[in-house]
């Protein structure tokens, strides 16, 4: 291709009004600033996310040391957060179980959000064979009910971490993501800006980057960012069943599964369960306001 | 073409306007226009998109979307009623039967999942209170009537199951099923190929004559008004600019934006010469110009024009009308008036 | 119409058995020895095995062992757990908890979902709209799991409203808690969905016409918008049954109601992996068929799908 055509090209991009479609990044971060709801929600990830990185920063204590005597303690002035049933300082565990959460939702909605980006883009940009493989597969996948899919899976493993599980979600949930990219890519293949591009005798892989990336990857954006939530949820949900994490490792989703037995120790059940909540309801608030600025036409 | 100048008219609208609530603020989509229609007659409104000519029918028949859009002012008569102050249940009472409307693209205009027979029949059983059977067999003849070949088994199609053009007449065999005194036609033939166009306004006219009911068309089509209209209402910009007679107006346009779009047409006389198109595009109604919105394209403008707008007044001829402060002389060639 | 069943019939049978397939060969086909994979860490007698091995027909190929395992589905044969239960005979006393469970869970979410969501999209940004967004946003951001325990503990342990678990007063008594908390989870989804597409039918061209024919505003909301507005909301519902299936099989263990959910997760505690592909089969196949009917209820709704 030439460089005449490359920089025709790049022109019709800049001519194609992208702030129509979809704000541009300084814009949609201001318009987010000042929403209070979107600052208290970012601000709880970000503690949340500084908690799975440096859980020392919220507690010196170690999770692991335990004492057999104290099992089931209640709360109290220097113990917080009570014990758990190996009497171990039940605070440090909960910070401590904050780092699977946070691992698999955010691998969880990055790698999820590149392979539906990719296959979409695919799918959408060459009809045919591609599309048909990428779209089949994902009807296959989608004919399934999520739940039981999943355990049939993690069946399979037998020792399961955090990234047997963030992998499973996303083996599951790519084709929704996939089918709205596809969609976009579908409408903004015919805009004149990528027609032009071609007729110019730029190749497949310059106008996916250049101009059907840009143009078709806001909605998608948007949905990821709600998912995030779903998949904090997700993986408790499968550990509860005993299908997800296993100990020695420290969850939520496991602290939730033994309280279940505990009923009597409202406080095994309690912490672990508020932190959850505040994760999924700060992923879920954020992801909806930045749904909102992203795409005004999803507005709801 | 006989005038019924003194005979009462059917439709009467004066000084209508319409303005939408918008992201950026309150916009003018119709601002004072006023036309009036006669029975047995075709009005016809041309402009171009945007320039308020659909706002202006939907206003009058109350199916505008409001929010956003608002009537702010104006009337619009019809037997001695003011359609834009009657009640909710009292316009319904009128809109549908007495005065119905047809649409540019029949494919969305139509319900997608229920027959045509059914959606024609729901106007006799709503309005008339007919039976169940005796609706559909009304709304068999109709369709008969509007010319679709096996109308008796064709009630029971759904709209996706018939052609553009067959579309149109199923449209408006629904228009005309309670034998309205009023027909608007919102660009109906817009969406159509050129032959089926000329099926679809011959079936209007044919109508027309049997019924004589009065015919408001609108259309951006020169060519379409030049065909079919008695009278004919120029908009730009939610306007009026010129209205009249259809053979005065085009043939002595008195606006500077009818001539040019006069000129525009192709025609055999000029052939091999440039065609003269009209300079810039429609004003964004967001930011009108000072003074005479058609400014900035005009030939002649001065200094007149932009401080001050250009009221609607007669015009030279009889029920003539234009809205330029150069209507009362005489327009020199091009731009000399400057 | 029969021709579209039958067409859709036709699509879901290679699905059907492509996924089925695909559940099997990965617990089956997994290197090592997959008797010892199903039965976990228990130790089994050389017999059990032996009868293991002939029941899945592990020496054979494993499409074969495939067929076979179809087969023996298809009649009723299940198998047993380890213990000697009968899958099947199990099955059977098992699923009418699970369909209460579900029926009901279903039915308080459309009642729920729908209703505010037609009304809200239908008066779009009024009271009800705003009100109906903050609620459901409030009922996504909670996880299914917490809400359950939370419900449990305060409406039955705390306030004695409830049994606790078990299924012992039957239907509706043992049911009602956990259908509620499982059918407002799934209400949020739907309220929205219907929401967003009443409010987008309301603007289509054909409503202006049905305002233009001087209908009244109720007719035009149950002639023309609302049957129009349900095309997207059943494949909505058609999809989430599948949250509703999940949530039982949550929701079963939780509340201890032997259905098959519970069953399930037994299952996952004993680390009994053939139950598990059993069950999910079972479950599988099951949900495909109710999405099956929801397509030709779909069909029945669009003319469009139908005459294509």
């Amino acid at each position: 291709m030439s460089d005449t055509a490359l920089a025709t090209a790049a022109t019709a991009a800049e001519l194609e009004p992208v702030g129509e479609d979809s704000p541009r990044g300084a814009a949609v971060l201001r318009e987010l600033l000042r929403k209070p709801r979107f600052v208290l929600s970012a601000l709880a990830i970000l503690v949340i996310a500084l908690m799975a990185a440096f859980p020392r920063l919220f507690t010196a204590t170690d999770p692991t040391v335990c004492d057999l005597k104290l099992s089931k303690g209640a709360p109290s002035a220097a113990h917080w957060f009570g014990y758990d049933i190996q009497g171990c300082d039940y605070y440090a565990n909960v910070i401590y179980g904050a780092r699977p959460s946070v691992l698999v939702s955010v691998s969880v909605c990055v790698v999820g959000f590149a392979v539906a980006c990719v296959l979409g883009m695919l799918a959408g940009y060459f009809p045919g064979f591609v599309d048909s493989l990428v779209s089949r597969t994902a009807d296959v996948l989608f004919a399934l009910p999520g739940l039981v899919a999943m355990i049939v899976i993690l069946q399979a493993f037998s020792s399961r971490s955090v990234w047997t599980i963030a992998f499973v979600i996303v083996l599951l949930g790519w084709p929704a993501g996939m089918r709205l990219m596809r969609s976009t890519v579908l409408s903004v293949r015919t805009r004149e800006y990528v027609l032009a591009s071609r007729a110019l005798g730029a190749g497949a892989q310059h106008i996916l980057r250049v101009h059907i990336l840009p143009n078709s990857v806001a909605p998608l954006l948007a949905m990821t960012t709600l998912t995030v939530g779903a998949a904090v949820g997700t993986e408790a949900a499968l550990t509860f069943l005993g299908i997800g994490l296993q100990p020695p490792t420290i969850s939520w989703g496991l602290q939730i599964a033994i309280a279940a037995s505990y009923r009597d120790d409202v406080h095994l059940f309690l912490f672990p369960a508020l932190l959850l909540t505040i994760t999924v309801m700060a992923f879920m608030i954020t992801g909806d306001t930045v749904r909102d600025a992203l795409d005004p036409k999803l507005k709801r | 073409m006989n005038r019924p100048m003194a005979a009462e008219p059917l439709l009467d609208v004066r000084d209508l306007s319409v303005e939408f609530d918008t992201r950026a603020g309150r916009l003018r989509a119709v601002d004072f226009v006023s036309w009036t229609l006669h029975r047995g007659r075709t009005l016809v409104i041309l402009g171009e998109s945007g320039s308020g000519k659909s706002v202006s029918t939907q206003a009058i028949t109350g199916i505008l979307d409001s929010p956003p859009g608002h009537v702010t002012g104006g009337q619009a008569l019809f037997d001695g009623m003011d359609l834009l102050t009657l009640t909710e249940r009292a316009r319904r009472g009128v809109v549908g039967s007495r005065i119905s409307l047809v649409f540019q693209d029949a494919l969305s205009a139509l319900n997608p999942v229920h027959t045509v027979g059914r959606q024609i029949a729901e106007l006799y059983r709503v309005h008339r209170g007919t039976s169940r059977s005796d609706a559909m067999k009304r709304a068999a003849e109709m369709l008969d009537r509007v010319g679709i070949p096996g109308a008796r088994g064709r009630v029971h199609d759904y709209p996706h199951q018939f052609s553009g053009g067959m579309r149109q007449r199923v449209m408006i065999a629904m228009a005309l099923a309670l034998g309205p005194e009023v027909l608007i036609a919102d660009e109906p033939t817009t969406a159509l190929d050129v032959t089926v166009q000329a099926q679809i306004l011959e079936l209007l006219a044919e109508i027309q004559a049997d019924t004589d009911m009065g015919v408001v068309l609108i259309t951006h089509d020169l060519a379409v008004a030049a065909e079919i209209a008695d009278d004919l209402v120029v908009m730009y910009a939610g306007r009026v600019v010129e209205s009249g007679a259809t053979a005065d107006v085009l043939g002595d346009p008195q606006h500077p934006y009818t001539q040019g779009l006069l000129q525009s047409v192709p025609s055999a006389e000029r052939r091999g010469q440039d065609l003269p198109a009209i300079p810039g595009t429609p004003p964004d109604l967001m930011r009108l110009p000072s003074g005479c919105p058609f400014r900035p394209r005009c030939p002649h403008a001065h200094d007149r024009c932009v401080t001050e707008r250009p009221a609607l007044q007669p015009a030279p001829g009889e029920l003539r009308f234009g809205a330029c402060h150069l209507l009362d002389q005489p327009l020199s060639p091009e731009g000399a008036a400057r | 119409m029969l021709r579209f069943a039958l067409r859709r019939l036709l699509i879901m049978i290679p699905i059907a058995v492509i996924v089925t397939f695909l559940v099997y060969a990965m617990v089956f086909a997994l290197p090592g020895d997959p008797i010892r994979a199903l039965s976990g860490q228990k130790p089994l007698a050389e017999s059990v095995i032996a009868a293991k091995r002939a029941y899945y027909h592990l020496n054979d190929p494993l499409f074969v062992q495939y067929l076979h395992f179809m087969g023996n589905l298809l009649k009723g044969d299940l198998g047993q757990t380890f213990d000697g239960q009968d899958i099947g005979e199990q099955l059977a006393l098992r699923w009418p908890v699970t369909l209460q469970l579900g029926l009901t869970a279903l039915a308080i979410q459309l009642v729920l979902g729908l209703v505010s969501g037609v009304y809200a999209g239908w008066r779009r940004d009024g009271l009800v709209d705003r009100a109906l967004l903050g609620a459901t946003l409030g009922v996504l951001a909670v996880p299914g799991l917490v809400a359950m325990f939370f419900a449990q503990s305060f409406f039955a342990v705390e306030l004695s409203w409830f049994p606790v678990s078990g299924a012992t007063d039957g239907w509706p008594g043992s049911y009602l808690l956990p259908a509620t908390v499982l059918g407002v989870l799934g209400f949020a989804g739907l309220a929205r969905v219907t929401r967003t597409s009443i409010a987008e039918v309301a603007s289509a061209d054909f409503v202006r016409t049905a305002r233009a024919k001087g209908l009244a505003p109720n007719r035009i909301l149950w002639g023309h918008v609302l049957r129009n507005a349900m095309l997207p909301v059943i494949t909505y519902i058609g999809l989430d049954l599948a949250g509703i299936l999940g949530g039982a099989i949550i929701t079963e263990g939780i509340y201890n109601l032997n259905g098959i959910g519970q069953f399930m997760f037994r299952s996952i505690a004993m680390k009994e992996g053939g139950v598990v592909v059993t069950l999910s089969t079972v479950l599988l196949l099951g949900y495909m068929l109710v999405n099956l009917v929801v397509d030709l209820l779909y069909g029945l709704l669009d003319p469009r799908v139908r005459h294509v």
